[in-house]
């Protein structure tokens, strides 16, 4: 898997970690994939919902010591 | 325009007071589908936060402009940048302090009765979350009954009215809620009193609480007499304090009762269930004031914010008390259940003293409504 972009999003509280993710989104080309690291943990019901309702694939995520990682396809 | 604060207990006089609110949930659909804020005259408008990032001009529309506006969701983040996004448009918008985390934590007191030779019963009502635990205060003693995790708040109660804690008690083990009568008996040398018959797992000392024991609170012997009452558990037993209040516990609620399944023994507690509601109350006085473990649904509030109603009225119109058949009466308890309390697997555990999860854990295991009862 080919990763784009990584977003270091640990220590954000909601809605910060969304809030980066759209940002960082923009940047990225249709197809390519964005990693995001936060410890938040609302984070993954609200990444998985907002990644449906905006058009975007979410690939899986994976928790490490607390850090929840995300891999996100940019639809 | 501007940004106002609205702590839970402002929102729960709103519920007490039958006012209007409109509530723009602002969490995620699944989420506000699975729990919100109840009120009787609230309306409500979700829409994720995350769908209004570009701004909230496609929704200003559905706002009504003659009600009061509450932003909510989780913890309070992302309520407070919608509502001044929509603060920015125009609106005068308030966000929900601490968000649903703070709902689900908050605690009303309310007073639901006098004793015979003085002192009083309290009621918390855990308004978020449906579930009810009680303060018996007599001669500067003090017995707590079903307390939630938030010690603090029965703590700091007890204080303020110069009572000494000196027993706590569980009806039964929970599996919706994670209990904080051990950790209060623990702070105060109270006496932690528990039916043996749900404890048979547990890691820490108790006072085995039995059918025909009887407690004393302050020098004009409240007695609290237990009644061995199974049916949700193995265990479950009620009170009667001061021969005035039955303590039901989660047995039976004014518009519901217990289900018999979420210890995984529903076929063998539902004959227990229904001997316990249909023999063993049926003995008592009909003018027992029922103060249950929980209430369901919003409508089970009087109108001072308390949950009770007389165990007379309960014959004549708890649907789960007036089932004659006893098959319709199995069916009922164990077929077409809600689905089960949130985690209510590792919330037995944790009150039993086999998990000790992170208060942060503990939250989210106690996350959503406390689904105990069936109607």
């Amino acid at each position: 898997m080919e990763i784009a972009k990584v977003l270091d999003a640990k220590g954000l509280a909601c809605p910060m970690p969304i809030v980066k993710t759209k940002k960082a989104m923009t940047d990225l080309e249709s197809g390519q994939i964005l990693e995001i690291h936060a410890t938040d943990k609302g984070a993954k019901n609200d990444l998985t919902a907002w990644a449906k309702s905006g058009g975007h694939e979410f690939i899986k995520h994976e928790e490490e010591n607390d850090v929840l990682k995300f891999w996100i396809q940019k639809g | 325009m501007t940004v106002n604060m609205m702590t839970s207990k402002d929102v729960t006089k709103k519920v007490f007071n039958k006012e209007e609110l409109f509530i723009l949930d602002v969490r995620n659909e699944g989420d506000f589908k699975d729990w919100k804020i109840e009120g009787e005259n609230f309306d409500y408008l979700n829409v994720p936060y995350f769908d209004l990032l570009d701004g909230v001009e496609e929704i200003l529309e559905k706002i009504p402009s003659d009600k009061e506006l509450l932003v909510v969701c989780a913890k309070e983040g992302s309520s407070v940048m919608i509502a001044e996004m929509l603060s920015e448009e125009g609106l005068t918008a308030s966000y929900l302090k601490g968000g649903m985390k703070a709902w689900s934590e908050h605690l009303e007191p309310v007073k639901v009765g006098d004793l015979k030779d003085g002192g009083e019963v309290y009621q918390f009502v855990r308004i978020g979350k449906g579930c009810l635990s009680y303060l018996v205060v007599s001669n500067g003693e003090a017995a707590i009954i079903d307390a939630t995790r938030m010690t603090d708040i029965y703590l700091e109660f007890a204080e303020r009215i110069g009572a000494k804690i000196t027993h706590v008690f569980d009806t039964h083990l929970h599996a919706d809620h994670i209990s904080g009568g051990r950790i209060i008996a623990e702070k105060t040398n109270a006496t932690y009193w528990l039916p043996p018959k749900d404890a048979t797992g547990v890691t820490f000392n108790y006072s085995p609480l039995e059918g025909g024991n009887v407690v004393t609170i302050g020098n004009t012997a409240i007695d609290i007499h237990a009644l061995y009452s199974p049916g949700h558990t193995i265990g479950s037993t009620s009170f009667v304090v001061d021969s005035t209040f039955l303590l039901s516990g989660d047995i039976l609620f004014i518009d519901s009762i217990g289900r018999p399944d979420l210890a995984g023994m529903a076929e063998d507690w539902v004959g227990d269930l229904r001997e316990s509601l249909y023999s063993r109350y049926r003995e008592l006085s009909e003018d027992l004031l029922v103060l249950p473990a929980h209430f369901m649904i919003i409508d089970e509030l009087n109108e001072n914010g308390s949950v009770s109603e007389k165990l007379g009225t309960l014959f004549a119109k708890n649907h789960g008390l007036n089932i004659e058949d006893e098959n319709e009466f199995r069916k009922l308890v164990t077929e077409n259940l809600p689905p089960q309390p949130n985690a209510y697997q590792e919330i037995r555990e944790t009150n039993m003293g086999k998990m000790n999860p992170d208060e942060e854990r503990q939250r989210e295991m106690e996350i959503g409504p406390n689904r105990c009862a069936v109607r």
